[in-house]
């Protein structure tokens, strides 16, 4: 089983992004599931959301304390919040800036992209979770960009969702070229 | 259809399949979602029935109640503080004996507020005469519903229930759910033929009063339709197993039961937790299973003395509180009566209240604590916080 974390700030869409990865993850046929930190629903708000991939039933219903992946959608976050808590050994972070980070623990590989940027460029709103979704696949291998396309077709109307998929594979392919 | 879904809407959906007339309630957190579904799904005229708004939890049931004297197959849902205010029409529903479905997304109950899981809502209703179950996962708080409206509207048996699935870890969680087409719970689960109704033609009083020289009568007969039941929800899971490939037929599950010294005992969606840490125990050698209890009310008493024979020691592992009793929580007293004769131990550990999350190290705990013959206790407390 993998685990993955993602941290962001109420009305980031956190939860969206944890369900839509676990979405596209389905449409892969791996099983997944995915929750919120519950009760924690306050605008700009720390909050959290987590993923899990199995290729059996998940049965697990704790929370996630040792991630294999984790997504910071705001670099803010940091210096609150120790996003790397529990992060595997070889696991992977992927965050949204494009600063040096200090503190980051030895033994993961970190993952820069300016997502809020992307999402200016293309979606004209400083909402990276979708874009995060495409650096997720192109860094992990979890899911791939079809099924994104799929996920994403299926949650939002046409025109929204191929805005972001259009975000979601710049952001695949900057990190895929990065590699 | 397989499909990946919220458990709040793989419940809406349910009970869209169902075909209800009749749906009232008021929204309470972690319930929410089901309610704000089925609302969207009657103003779409995707669901053929009455959406009744109102100002609180009583009248919600209330107005349930009296749908379903009038002939209607009635929905509601609600959690912890919503139920209890509630509480005076739940034991009204089942002494007039209308088959109300209420879904149940299980909270701990106030005070201190606490929006998070535990089981003490539905257990307060314990005597209060309605069935109650308990979902593992989004796909079994999915089933249970036709399954219960199935064995409510029996004629002979004829009471309500409650299909609880674990506030927020179930309710606002994605995962796979495979939900049935309308034509097979169709064929499954028909239209409601209502024994006796409200009729002007034909007039009837419910819930009249009772004298001393009737009242005793009417217990009697809830106690008798609730030990029917149990052959009424084996058949009922059983025909669900033959049509959906999905066995409901016990009233309890045991996982890796065989051979095994200890047993754990829960309810709900821990049971999911357990099975991997049971897993793991078993790899290293140790003798260990769980035994789920799906149905609490009917009590398999029967069936959970048949799948313990032969375990050394119980951990029952509670997510509610039995204050003031010698038992500590309301599952482990029911379980240490259906094992009295064998003289097997039983232990209640009471833990996850309001939300405290509960680990496979939680399972491996208790089962230690089994095997040393620990009594009763929390586990996960945080000591630090008491004088």
């Amino acid at each position: 089983m993998r685990e993955l974390r993602i941290h962001g700030r109420g009305g980031q869409g956190s939860v969206t992004a944890a369900e839509l990865i676990a979405t596209a993850a389905f449409k892969s046929k791996v099983f997944s599931q995915a929750f919120p930190a519950f009760g924690v629903e306050r605008r700009g708000a720390p909050v959290q959301a987590f993923v899990r991939f199995d290729d059996k039933k998940i049965r697990l219903r704790s929370q996630i304390y040792e991630p294999d992946y984790i997504i910071v959608q705001d670099s803010t976050l940091i210096k609150d919040v120790d996003v790397f808590a529990g992060l595997k050994e070889g696991g992977i972070a992927i965050i949204n800036t494009e600063k040096d980070i200090p503190g980051i623990p030895e033994g993961i590989r970190l993952v820069k992209i300016d997502a809020t940027k992307i999402a200016l460029e293309i979606l004209g709103l400083p909402i990276e979770n979708t874009t995060l979704m495409g650096a997720f696949a192109a860094a992990t291998g979890e899911i791939g960009m079809d099924a994104i396309k799929e996920a994403l077709r299926e949650r939002f109307p046409a025109n929204l969702a191929e805005k972001n998929i259009k975000a979601a594979e710049a952001a695949y392919d900057k990190v895929k070229g990065g590699i | 259809m397989l499909q990946i879904t919220e458990g709040s809407h793989a419940v809406a959906e349910a009970v869209r399949l169902c075909r209800p007339q009749v749906v009232s309630a008021y929204p309470i957190t972690p319930q929410t979602h089901i309610v704000e579904r089925l609302a969207e799904m009657v103003a779409d005229g995707d669901l053929d029935g009455e959406y009744i708004c109102v100002e609180s939890e009583f009248s919600a049931l209330s107005s349930c109640l009296g749908a379903s004297a009038a002939g209607s197959r009635v929905y509601s849902a609600t959690t912890s503080q919503g139920l209890a205010f509630m509480a005076e029409v739940v034991f009204n529903v089942a002494g007039m004996r209308q088959p109300i479905i209420m879904t149940i997304a299980n909270r701990a109950m106030g005070a201190p507020l606490n929006i998070w899981n535990d089981q003490q809502d539905s257990l307060f209703l314990r005597d209060s005469g309605w069935m109650q179950f308990y979902a593992e996962d989004a796909q079994e708080a999915t089933d249970l519903h036709f399954i219960a409206y199935k064995v409510a509207e029996k004629h002979d048996i004829l009471l309500p229930a409650f299909v609880c699935f674990d506030g927020f870890i179930l309710s606002h969680t994605f995962e796979p759910v495979d939900i049935p087409t309308q034509e097979e719970i169709d064929a499954y689960l028909p239209a409601f033929n209502p024994l006796q109704r409200l009729d002007a033609k034909k007039p009837m009083s419910f819930g009249m009063y009772a004298t001393p020289d009737y009242y005793q009568e009417f217990r009697y007969e809830i106690n008798a339709a609730m030990v029917r039941a149990k052959k009424a929800i084996r058949e009922a899971g059983g025909e669900f197993a033959e049509k959906f490939g999905r066995d409901y037929s016990g009233l309890v599950e045991g996982y890796r039961l065989e051979d095994a010294d200890t047993a754990i005992v829960a309810m709900g969606s821990v049971c999911g937790t357990i099975k991997d840490a049971v897993d793991e125990m078993r790899d290293a050698g140790e003798k260990v299973g769980l035994l789920k209890i799906r149905c609490f009310r009917p009590f398999p008493a029967d069936e959970v003395k048949e799948a313990l024979r032969g375990v050394s020691n119980v951990a029952v592992l509670e997510k509610n509180i039995n204050i003031g009793s010698r038992m500590l929580g309301a599952v482990g007293l029911e379980v240490k009566d259906a094992v009295y004769k064998s003289g097997t131990p039983v232990y209640s550990y009471v833990g996850g209240l309001g939300g405290r999350d509960i680990r496979k190290k939680d399972i491996k705990m208790i089962t230690e604590w089994a095997k040393q013959g620990r009594n009763d206790c929390f586990f996960g407390l945080r000591e630090e916080l008491l004088e």
